[in-house]
């Protein structure tokens, strides 16, 4: 059984990987490439703790084979600050203190910023129901959707 | 005297203040490695193989054919763990005996539930590992099961433990039954007590098994040299207590084992016992490989946690006033495949937060073939509470008194003896009543097929063995170790309070959460102990460096040290020699320690004692729909006494996340059994916890009336906030549609039937 040569981009970096067929995209992020930024909660795509973007679209990188990011750009948390600038979902996620333990928070960050890259001014029931399939235990998720919303008025410099 | 503190801050630098968490950074970046996280060269996966039966007896295991696949490192059975003799300890706030926690980590004569471990495999792959699990012959003996508690405690019952008498009985037994304990506290005269009630209210209640429930699934990664030194990197709430259990269960010195706590992603009471760790080890030395170790969320449903079922009985008395006069409960609690479930701590804080004169608890502990319970944020309590504050909501409305006004009436204060020991010191019900009743939350009319409800929440708190140090670095800022794993922010708060006492910037402290080789002993972090605990030994260890300080300057300026003294963060000369030397700053002192007596360390080992309990009261609005009986939380507000909020930020958090828990208790979490003793719904699709769109925001008033055996007046916070959610929701629905609902969860199927049956009696309000 060989395994499958992948070029892809990987937060604008060219990468190149060897994977299984069976081989998730979550299991060659965390497993191969180092960037254990990307969290397992479930596998089964319920958790959204493995949330990356690819080509711009929020997806479970648990329900994503390694071989299908093929020739595709991939986005994971890693990729959000900007050499010493964090991201203003990130500054705001910090100063709202919208984690507790931190293993749902870049899931979050991830699909959050999928959600203001489409929407810059969502209402509270849109963040909401966006994040849906995000899953925190910690901070019944108010001062989330507080930092997610108010990193969208930043954003929108209002 | 009692005091209500508002705005903290006035009188502090730091402390009340919400500066960003040091860990932070770390977090928001993918950066903090949790326990997946770390990769070991040379590393293979260990995976274990899980009854698929809930009660059999193991005839035999043959592991040879998975000996024999490439790849196959090492496996373990319970033959590689020596069996232990009944031995009762402490684990959090619950007890373990060495006995049942050598079977829970691998069966040995029988498996006892769905996914109860009974081999291991380390392979170089994942996917080896799993074909290794596949070639292991296990031959059972399958037997008959038992689900439920009250199923599990009839005479003829399946039988789990076939040697096990009940104990707490006179006189005992002589035949053995599921019932492992039996546990009785009261007050007064409970027979007297109901004679002189007005009025009587006893209520049945049901509560269903939840998890726990945290986003990071147990995971570990451990080495064993061949001299016999190990090395674990684990995921829990208390790396002191995995040590423990991991050097007993192997039989390895204490000091072999040297366990680093990783980041940890959410625990609540479940990572406080071992499961994978002493797996990981035996595999580790017998491959002679690092290996990790990481359950999936399957095995995390139906092999850790969770929290006990139970079936509750309660009954109370009030006079025509409303003063309450006796209580009385029965708590039969479910505890797992083997004893200890929290029915002891239940019982305590059941009436806890009233003054009764006449209280009778009984409780069970009873074993059925379910994954053994533990501890589940304030274990036990929300369960009591649950069934008390509905009961005491009922009260209320048949005196005639508003829920807050009835609660004011009995409210538990200073010098309040509680049914389980001890006279109250200072605690902030009354004043988190007030607070509640003050709250714009309470005045705002309802809308259609809306209801309010009021619940109260006790939880006691705890402190322990505890051990910090801080390190005065050469250029004058700090480094501080502490030894219970940050869950929520306890660096911040760890950092905060070294910064106060030192009158030094939060920039200048680093704090570590160091291994087990690094500090003495520390108990976990649970029972909302972390801030307190290692807070005052934070405190004791920032005030032996100030005395160092003060000292080292004595020296250098030759005077003697009670004439030196520390103030804003510079030692300075006191008193009649005030003014003879300039200040020197703390970078100074550090400047000239080698000089005057080698490194400034501020050392604190501790048991702290004086935690004291946090009450709150918490107000809920629901909307029903009275189509398909889907009660949605539109509106709620948590207040609770915090004693003193080091980071308001990190307090809130708590708040929100306990009454987020409480929701999902509430109304959709439970663990599902089919006919077959399997659970059904074991992954987050089914077993399903609160997602951002089920919740409103969460409204918090933090209450502050100071714990005095703390130096800042710290109360545990984590555990109250999960006790009132279930009855506010429940005492919500009820004022929305005049149907009690006592069986969780109150999922649209439930509240519809009761609904319809209540329509027919023409006793609904919608």
């Amino acid at each position: 059984m060989s395994k499958h040569h992948v070029t892809t981009k990987i937060n604008g970096d060219e990468t190149e990987f060897l994977c299984e067929t069976d081989e998730t995209l979550l299991d060659v992020l965390r497993n191969q490439l180092g960037l254990t930024g990307t969290k397992e909660g479930c596998s089964t795509g319920d958790c959204g703790a493995c949330s990356v973007t690819v080509d711009g679209r929020l997806v479970c990188s648990c329900l994503m084979l390694g071989v299908e990011a093929n020739g595709k750009s991939i986005g994971t948390i890693e990729g959000m600050a900007k050499g010493e600038k964090l991201h203003p979902l990130q500054e705001k996620f910090l100063s709202h203190a919208a984690l507790q333990c931190g293993i749902c928070t870049p899931g979050f960050l991830v699909a959050a910023k999928a959600l203001l890259d489409k929407n810059p001014d969502p209402s509270e029931t849109e963040v909401r129901y966006w994040l849906a399939g995000n899953l925190c235990r910690c901070t019944g998720y108010d001062k989330i959707v507080r930092a997610v919303m108010d990193a969208a008025a930043e954003m929108r410099g209002a | 005297m009692q005091e209500k503190v508002k705005e903290p801050g006035s009188e502090f630098t730091h402390i009340g203040t919400r500066p960003v968490r040091p860990d932070g950074v770390d977090k928001v970046t993918g950066r903090a490695r949790f326990g997946a996280d770390l990769s070991l060269p040379g590393q293979i996966t260990g995976k274990v193989l899980r009854s698929p039966h809930p009660h059999a007896r193991i005839r035999s295991i043959d592991t040879s054919a998975a000996e024999k696949l490439a790849g196959v490192k090492a496996v373990v059975t319970a033959a590689d763990f020596k069996d232990q003799p009944s031995e009762f300890v402490p684990a959090g706030e619950m007890m373990i005996n060495y006995r049942d926690v050598v079977r829970n980590v691998m069966a040995r004569e029988k498996v006892l539930f769905e996914g109860h471990p009974v081999a291991a495999v380390a392979a170089t792959s994942a996917s080896i590992a799993k074909q290794a699990l596949k070639l292991i012959k296990v031959d059972y003996e399958v037997l008959p099961h038992v689900i439920d508690v009250r199923e599990a405690m009839k005479p003829d019952a399946p039988l789990l433990h076939e040697d096990m008498i009940t104990q707490g009985m006179t006189p005992a037994p002589t035949k053995p039954s599921n019932i492992a304990k039996r546990i009785e506290i009261g007050l007064g005269d409970i027979a007297a007590g109901f004679a002189a009630a007005d009025i009587v209210i006893e209520r049945e209640f049901d509560t269903k098994p939840v998890h726990q429930g945290y986003i990071e699934p147990h995971a570990c990664s451990a080495t064993v040299s061949e001299d016999g030194q190990a090395e674990l990197w684990v995921s829990t709430q208390g790396h002191w207590i995995v040590r423990a259990h991991c050097a007993r269960l192997l039989g390895w010195d204490v000091s072999k084992i040297r366990v680093t706590a990783a980041e940890i992603g959410g625990g609540f009471g479940g990572k406080t016992v071992v499961y994978l760790e002493p797996i990981a080890l035996a595999l580790a030395k017998k491959s002679g490989r690092p290996v990790k170790m990481v359950m999936t969320r399957e095995e995390v449903l139906k092999a850790s946690g969770p929290t006990s079922g139970a079936h509750v009985k309660v009954k109370m008395g009030a006079k025509k006033d409303g003063t309450l006069v006796a209580a009385e409960a029965q708590l039969l609690f479910q505890a797992g495949a083997f004893q200890g479930s929290p029915v002891q701590p239940a019982a305590m804080c059941a009436f806890a937060p009233y003054d009764i004169a006449n209280v009778k608890l009984v409780g069970y502990d009873v074993v059925s073939n379910r994954p053994k319970v533990a501890a589940y944020r304030a274990p036990g309590g929300p369960i009591a509470e649950f069934a008390v504050e509905s009961v005491v909501d009922e009260l209320a409305a048949k005196v005639g008194l508003d829920p807050i006004a009835l609660r004011l009436k009995n409210a538990a204060k200073q010098g309040t003896r509680a049914a389980y020991g001890p006279k109250f010191g200072p605690v902030g019900f009354v004043e988190t009543l007030e607070a509640a009743e003050a709250h714009a939350h309470w005045r705002t009319p309802l809308g259609k097929n809306q209801g309010r409800g009021v619940a109260a929440g006790f939880w006691f708190n705890i402190g322990g063995e505890t051990s910090v140090s801080l390190s005065l670095n050469e250029d004058g800022t700090l480094s501080l170790t502490a030894g219970t794993p940050d869950i929520g922010g306890l660096r911040a708060s760890l950092c905060m309070m070294a910064g106060e006492e030192l009158s030094v910037g939060l920039d200048k402290i680093r704090v570590q959460i160091g291994d087990t080789g690094q500090l003495g002993y520390n108990f976990l972090t649970g029972g909302s102990r972390a801030t307190f605990s290692s807070g005052m030994a934070t405190v004791e260890a920032a005030r032996e460096v100030k005395r160092e300080a003060c000292k080292r300057a004595a020296k250098m300026w030759e005077l003697p040290v009670e004439a030196v003294e520390y103030v804003d963060g510079k030692v300075r000369p006191a008193g009649p020699n005030a003014g003879k030397h300039e200040p020197m700053t703390l970078a100074q002192v550090a400047a000239i320690a080698g000089k005057t007596g080698g490194p400034i360390v501020g050392y604190s080992r501790i048991n702290a004692h004086g935690a004291a309990p946090s009450f709150a009261t918490h107000l809920c609005d629901v909307e029903v729909d009275p189509e398909t009986g889907k009660a949605t939380v539109i509106r709620y507000t948590a207040l609770q006494d915090a004693g003193r909020a080091i980071h308001p930020s990190y307090v809130e958090g708590q708040y929100q996340g306990g009454v987020a828990q409480g929701i999902g208790w509430a109304l959709n979490e439970e663990y599902i059994y089919g006919p077959d003793g399997r659970m059904q719904n074991a992954g987050f699709l089914d077993y399903r916890v609160p997602v951002a769109s089920d919740l409103p925001m969460i409204d918090t008033v933090i209450v502050e009336v100071p714990n005095p055996s703390h130096p800042y007046g710290v109360r545990g916070v984590g555990e109250t906030p999960i006790c009132p959610p279930m009855a506010a929701v429940a005492n919500a629905i009820a004022n929305a549609t005049g149907v009690r609902m006592t069986d969780l969860p109150m999922s649209p199927p439930k509240v519809l039937k009761a609904l319809d049956d209540a329509r027919a009696k023409g006793a609904a309000k919608m």
